[in-house]
């Protein structure tokens, strides 16, 4: 087998992404375990028997209320999948499926929204919020994410869901199969890639984001995690040890549901590429 | 079991007109062939008899009742794709049985119908597999099974044997035409090949740019077609068509000549006149038949295809006419000679400038 340079520089290409990209997640593992002297001594170390400790995440569950964050980013983020991925199907299907008047109007608008970064809206999003009165609640938070998350969900489930043939819906038709259960019994299954893939695309930035956390639900016992962390950043001292250990425990879910989907991740980006 | 009938049907997408004033009836269980080249509007008419088309203008029944406004599950029918569009995620059973879910059949006896169906088209040891693991073959027969346990009083087919290769197709041809035989069900089947449409239909439809040309038996169509169209789409190799010209009329008889020769025949009183132009048709298969009142051609070889039992010659005749000539299997003709070809005039077909058949009606 002759390996061709072009491979070989793709090869480097991604190596170094993947060291670039998994970097600090390997350097925030590390020194979590490190006592605070060894994290500015020694940085990239090891933890070994004399800098080892767990002392950062005593502090994290001794206090704080680490489970409750937990908690509440967790809810959040299914919540909100769970909406993006069921209304994001259901929309893109009737905008493929379906011809009706203002459909092309529609999937334009929807666009929008993938190229307008929702944060520019953030001050009408709180002056809302805070006339519906969901300040400090956790469905501001869920119904912001949902409308974020939509457009892009719509646009690649749309994409797929364009690819199933015609005549299986045609089929079902003729089987006296409901739209709903058209729906739900044919198509669901059938895009199952696709919604592995907006699925990361969607829970990554949403388990991550500080920004609505922080304008719209920064009172007690609704903090989520990237925003319980942050109690441990101090204007003069920040407790590193406390902060590294919770932003560990802030990786291990993204990282199962991770897992979960990228067996059908990978599928999901590549399917329609090749036939 | 029912009758189809079609009362002047149109339909246009935006200013396309797909097809206009299609009327028709198909009697309860014939097997009706619509048959053209694509693009004609065949697959559009099937899938407006469905339902899962609308139409822009007219009227179809089924079982004598009118169905327009009627969803496709609740025409009675059942049709089967080109594409065979089995449900990939469901495995042969499921998805023969998925649509009897929501007919709310009782479950037993939906059990009883998908294995009966199974077994007449020799599906039950297939019956756990998915629709990738099977050969295309049997993708069809699931697809036609799928049709069958919904014991429908109509039976659609679009192109189901376009994917095939041309064995399985010839199998899965007779399979159908067994099929209808067993059921008695009316079928109607779309298709562009025409030895499909010969070899299974009861009628046939010939359409051509939306517009129903011919209606008939296969054997009608190929004795006496209407027209150029119907004409060369019947018929394979295609009808030979020859440049002519009325020569003299005495009442019924005419004298056409075409190709440096003449031939005389019976055609419709008033039909043509002496100095009209026509077209002269001849199928290939009649050129060889000789016979006291038959007509010589003669020209030069372009090509010869052996078949073994019979041979095809491509020749082109003195007036520039490129004709072929079904010959016998070991003829001696070679490219680059001469040939003559023997027709009799009751071989003759003949069409006037609008492309019309003057010949009488034959039986």
């Amino acid at each position: 087998m002759t390996i061709r340079p072009g491979r070989i520089a793709v090869h480097i290409a991604l190596i170094l992404y993947t060291i670039l990209a998994l970097g600090p997640i390997l350097l925030i593992l590390i020194n979590a375990f490190k006592t605070r002297r060894a994290i500015f001594a020694d940085p990239l170390g090891l933890p070994n028997g004399q800098t080892f400790t767990t002392i950062g995440f005593d502090r994290v569950f001794a206090n704080s209320d680490f489970g409750l964050y937990f908690f509440n980013s967790l809810t959040v983020t299914v919540v909100s999948l769970v909406l993006i991925v069921l209304i994001g199907a259901m929309a893109a299907w009737a905008l493929t499926e379906y011809r009706f008047r203002g459909n092309t109007l529609l999937s334009l608008y929807l666009a929008i929204g993938i190229m307008v970064p929702i944060r520019l809206g953030s001050v009408s999003i709180l002056r809302m919020m805070v006339e519906l009165n969901l300040v400090n609640t956790l469905t501001a938070l869920i119904l912001v994410y949902v409308a974020q998350g939509l457009p892009l969900a719509i646009l690649i489930l749309g994409e797929f869901i364009q690819q199933i043939p015609k005549d299986l819906r045609d089929a079902a038709r003729c089987d006296g199969v409901s739209e709903y259960r058209i729906f739900f019994s044919i198509i669901l299954p059938l895009i199952s890639p696709a919604i592995a893939t907006v699925a990361v695309f969607t829970m990554v930035p949403v388990w991550n984001d500080l920004w609505f956390p922080l304008i719209l639900a920064p009172g007690d016992g609704k903090q989520t995690i990237t925003l319980g962390v942050q109690q441990f950043i101090g204007q003069y001292v920040t407790d590193w040890n406390a902060v590294l250990a919770s932003l560990t425990l802030a990786i291990a879910p993204v990282l199962v549901l991770y897992l979960l989907f990228s067996r059908y991740l990978v599928r999901g980006l590549t399917a329609g590429a090749v036939k | 079991m029912a009758d189809v009938s079609l009362h002047g049907v149109a339909k246009s997408f935006g200013a396309t007109e797909i097809l206009r004033d299609i009327n028709l009836s198909v009697d309860d269980g014939e097997f009706v062939v619509f048959v053209g080249p694509s693009g004609c509007g065949k697959s559009t008419l099937l899938r407006i008899i469905a339902g899962l088309e609308t139409v822009s203008g007219g009227e179809i029944r089924i079982d004598k009742k009118r169905v327009n406004e009627l969803p496709p599950a609740d025409r009675k029918i059942a049709m089967v794709f080109q594409s065979y569009a089995l449900y990939p995620h469901m495995n042969v059973y499921k998805n023969m049985a998925f649509g009897l879910k929501f007919a709310k059949t009782d479950k037993a006896e939906a059990d009883r119908r998908v294995r009966q169906a199974a077994e007449i088209l020799k599906l039950t040891p297939l019956l756990d597999r998915k629709p990738r693991e099977l050969s295309g073959g049997q993708r069809q027969r699931v697809a036609i099974g799928r049709a069958i346990v919904r014991n429908p009083s109509v039976f659609l087919f679009d192109e189901p044997l376009s994917n095939l290769d041309a064995a399985l197709r010839v199998n899965t041809r007779l399979e159908i035409a067994k099929l209808h035989r067993d059921l008695g069900a009316t079928m109607i089947y779309v298709t562009h090949d025409q030895v499909e449409a010969m070899t299974l239909a009861s009628k046939i439809v010939v359409l051509n740019q939306g517009r129903i040309e011919q209606v008939g038996a296969p054997l009608e169509l190929y004795r006496s077609p209407r027209n150029l169209f119907v004409a060369g789409f019947i018929g394979s190799p295609r009808m030979n068509f020859i440049k002519g010209q009325v020569l003299r009329t005495d009442g019924n008889k005419v004298t056409i000549g075409f190709a440096g020769t003449e031939a005389t025949l019976d055609v419709r009183p008033g039909s043509v006149n002496p100095g009209d132009h026509v077209t002269v048709g001849i199928r290939p298969e009649h050129m060889e038949v000789g016979g006291a009142d038959s007509t010589s051609l003669r020209g030069t070889i372009d090509a010869v295809e052996q078949l073994g039992e019979s041979s095809y010659v491509y020749m082109r005749l003195a007036s520039g006419d490129d004709v072929i000539v079904r010959a016998p299997g070991e003829t001696e003709a070679t490219p680059g000679g001469t040939y003559t070809a023997h027709v009799p005039a009751r071989a003759l077909h003949v069409f006037d400038a609008a492309g019309l058949s003057v010949l009488p009606e034959r039986t």
